[in-house]
C-alpha cells in the first residue's frame, strides 16, 4: 500500500532525529494528535524540543540551532503564526550565508488548513516569506514531492519554507502534470487548489474543454520549464494561478512571470481580498473545483 | 590592591586599551570623513567586554558571541583581528565581514563572533537558540533598550528552563539614543533574570566586582546587568557629556604606572596600524 504524506513527513522526521543528528522545534508538538500525526512520538533526548509560547523569539531561537551544524525542522501550526514567527529568520538566518558566510539551514514546516478558523490561522501565508533574498518556498501535496523536498534541504544549505497543508496528509497519490499542445486553456495550481484543480479538469473535460496543469511545487524559485512554455504558447485562452493565499502576492507574482516570458493572459484565483470571519458565510476559502470552472467558462467565452 | 587582583586588572587594562585606543581612531577617522558607515563607538563601556574576555581566557574557554551594534570592543577585547575591523570599518572587501558589515554587523569566525542583522535584541534568542543546538558556552551582549524587546525576554526564560551555559552581558548605559530608562521602564533586568530563576548581578563595569560574579558563567544560565557609560553619541564622533565617568581613567590612575605604559604604547601601536591601514 502507498504511504501518506503524513506517514512520510513522519517517517522523514524519525529518520531525522534518529539518523542524522536533527533537531526538531515547535509548540505543543507532543500534545493530543502530535500535529496531525505527522510527528513522531520521541522525546528531547532524541532531539524533539518543546518550545515555550513565545513565537518571536522562538523563531530566533531555532535560526540560532541553524548556525549548529544540526539542520533544525521547525514546526508552525498554523501558516498565520509566521506574522510572529518569521521576523527573525528572515532578518537572520535568510541573510547570514550571503552577509557572513555562516549558512543557517531551517526547514520550516508552515502548515495550512481552512474553514471557521478565523482571520490569521486559516490558509497559507507563503506570501509572507516571498520577498526576501535567501529563501526557497516548496509546497509538496504528494509523498513524493515531499521526500523531494527535503532532499533538497539536505544536500543544500538554504533556508526552506515547506508550505504544507492538512488537507493533503492523507493524499497517498502522485498529481501529474497534464500538458499538450492546442489546450483550451492551463491551470497553475499551488498547495490544497491542487486537489480541485484536478476535479475542475475532469468536470470540464467531460463538457468538451481541452485543459491542462502544470503544478507548482517550487514557489521560489520559480522556474518555467520548456513544457509549460510550449503548451502556453499553443493554448487558446492562456492560465490561471490558483493559490491558497491571497491573490495580492505569490500567484500575482508568478502571473506576471509566466505572462512576461509566454505573452499570454495568465488570471489568479487566490483568497478573496478579505479578512476571513469564523462563520461558514463570512469565511475566506481557497477557490473551489466549482469556482475554478465558472473562471475558466467565462474565460474562454471572452 | 592584592597581586591577584592587580594582574589581573592590568590584564583585562590591556585589552580595554586596545579597544579604547582604536576607538579613539575610529573617532578621529569619522572627522576625517574616512569612515563613511554609520558608527557606534564602544568607548567607556570597554571594561565589560574585556573583563568577560579575560576570564574566559583564564578558564580557557572560547565562547560563541553574539554582540549587537557597538560591538568593537568585543571583537577586540576576545581577540579580534584589528586590522581586519579597520578594513571592515573602510568598507574594503578584506574587512573582518568582507565589507559587508560595517560597524554594526561584525563577524569573525577566528573568535566565534556571530554578526547581527540589525532588528536589536534578535542576538539575544539567536544565541539561545545556537547555545541550546551547540552545548557550548555561549555570550550574548546587548545594549539596555534591546533587552526590553520581547523576544529577548521570551528568550531569557527558554534559556533558564534548559539551564543553558549562557551568560547574558546587559551593557547598561541607561540610554536609548538620548532616552533614559526611567522613561522607557519601571523595571529592571536583573529583577526579570531572577523571575526567570536565573543567577543575575547588578554590578557596575569595575573589573573586580565583575569577576566577583563568575563563578557561575557557564555553569549555570547568568545574566550580568552592568552599569556603564557611553562617552560618545549613540552613533558618531560627538560627546554627550564631558563629565561623564570614564572607567578607563580611573582604571589607569588606581593602578599606576604598569597601566600608564600599557596606555603609551597602545596608543602609538594603534595609530600606526591605522595609519598604516589607510595608506593600503
Amino acid at each position: 500500500m502507498e504511504k501518506s504524506v503524513r506517514e512520510v513527513i513522519k517517517e522523514t522526521i524519525f529518520k531525522h532525529l534518529k539518523e542524522k543528528n536533527g533537531l526538531i522545534f515547535g509548540q505543543c508538538l507532543s500534545a493530543v494528535g502530535w500535529v496531525g500525526g505527522t510527528i513522531p512520538e520521541l522525546t528531547e533526548k532524541d532531539g524533539l524540543v518543546e518550545l515555550s509560547m513565545a513565537d518571536v523569539s522562538n523563531g530566533g531561537i531555532v535560526a540560532g540551532a541553524g548556525l549548529s551544524n544540526r539542520r533544525p525542522i521547525y514546526v508552525i501550526r498554523y501558516q498565520g503564526f509566521n506574522w510572529f514567527n518569521a521576523p527573525i529568520i528572515l532578518n537572520y538566518a535568510c541573510k547570514s550565508k550571503e552577509l557572513w558566510n555562516v549558512p543557517c539551514p531551517i526547514f520550516i514546516r508552515g502548515i495550512a488548513m481552512e474553514g471557521s478558523i478565523g482571520p490569521v490561522a486559516g490558509s497559507s501565508h507563503h506570501a509572507l516569506y516571498y520577498r526576501m533574498p535567501g529563501i526557497k518556498i516548496a509546497s509538496p501535496m504528494t509523498p513524493k514531492e515531499y521526500l523531494e523536498v527535503y532532499d533538497y534541504f539536505m544536500r543544500n544549505d538554504d533556508i526552506l519554507y515547506v508550505s504544507e497543508h492538512r488537507g493533503s496528509y492523507t493524499n497517498t497519490s502522485e498529481l501529474p502534470d497534464f500538458l499538450s499542445k492546442d489546450l483550451d486553456l492551463i491551470l497553475f495550481p499551488i498547495s490544497i487548489t491542487r486537489f480541485e484543480a484536478q476535479k475542475a479538469k475532469n468536470e470540464l473535460e467531460k463538457e468538451g474543454y481541452k485543459i491542462g496543469i502544470a503544478n507548482i511545487l517550487w514557489i521560489k524559485p520559480f522556474e518555467i520549464n520548456k513544457n509549460y512554455e510550449n503548451a502556453l504558447k499553443t493554448s487558446k485562452y492562456g492560465g490561471i494561478i490558483l493559490d491558497d493565499d491571497y491573490s495580492d502576492g505569490v500567484a500575482s507574482n508568478l502571473a506576471y512571470k509566466i505572462s512576461k516570458k509566454t505573452n499570454k493572459n495568465i488570471e489568479v484565483m487566490g483568497l478573496k481580498d478579505k479578512s476571513a470571519g469564523f462563520s461558514k458565510n463570512t469565511d475566506n476559502l481557497p477557490p473551489s473545483y466549482l469556482e475554478i470552472i465558472k473562471r475558466v467558462k467565462e474565460i474562454v467565452k471572452k | 590592591m592584592k597581586n591577584d587582583n592587580k594582574n589581573f586588572r592590568l590584564k583585562v587594562f590591556e585589552k580595554a586599551s586596545y579597544c579604547r585606543h582604536f576607538e579613539e581612531q575610529v573617532i578621529q577617522n569619522i572627522k576625517k570623513k574616512n569612515i563613511k558607515v554609520p558608527t557606534y563607538v564602544s568607548a567607556g563601556q570597554e571594561f565589560i567586554a574585556a573583563t568577560i574576555a579575560t576570564i574566559c581566557e583564564i578558564n580557557n574557554i572560547k565562547p560563541l558571541i553574539f554582540g549587537q551594534h557597538r560591538c568593537h570592543s568585543i571583537y577586540i577585547a576576545f581577540g579580534g583581528d584589528k586590522k581586519s575591523l579597520v578594513d571592515e570599518l573602510l568598507g574594503r572587501p578584506t574587512g573582518c565581514t568582507n565589507g559587508k558589515g560595517g560597524s554594526a554587523s561584525i563577524h569573525s569566525k577566528e573568535i566565534n563572533m556571530f554578526g547581527h542583522d540589525g532588528l536589536m535584541g534578535s542576538n539575544g534568542p539567536i544565541g539561545v537558540g545556537a547555545c541550546y543546538a551547540t552545548g557550548k558556552p555561549t555570550i550574548i551582549f546587548m545594549g539596555d533598550a534591546a533587552a526590553e524587546e520581547d523576544y529577548v525576554l521570551g528568550g531569557l526564560g527558554w534559556a533558564s528552563t534548559k539551564n543553558l551555559p549562557l551568560l547574558t552581558v546587559i551593557e547598561d548605559n541607561n540610554l536609548s539614543i538620548l532616552t533614559e530608562k526611567k522613561v522607557r521602564r519601571n523595571w529592571e533586568m536583573e529583577d526579570v533574570a531572577n523571575a526567570f530563576k536565573m543567577e543575575s548581578h547588578k554590578v557596575d563595569d569595575n573589573p573586580i566586582d565583575l569577576f566577583n560574579c563568575s563563578n557561575n558563567f557557564f555553569k549555570k544560565t547568568c545574566l550580568l546587568n552592568v552599569k556603564t557609560n557611553r562617552i560618545y553619541w549613540h552613533a558618531g564622533a560627538g560627546k554627550d557629556s564631558e563629565d561623564t565617568f570614564d572607567r578607563y581613567n580611573s582604571e589607569k590612575n588606581e593602578i599606576g604606572e604598569p597601566a600608564i605604559n600599557f596606555d603609551n604604547i597602545i596608543k602609538k601601536e594603534m595609530e600606526i596600524l591605522w595609519k598604516n591601514q589607510l595608506e593600503k
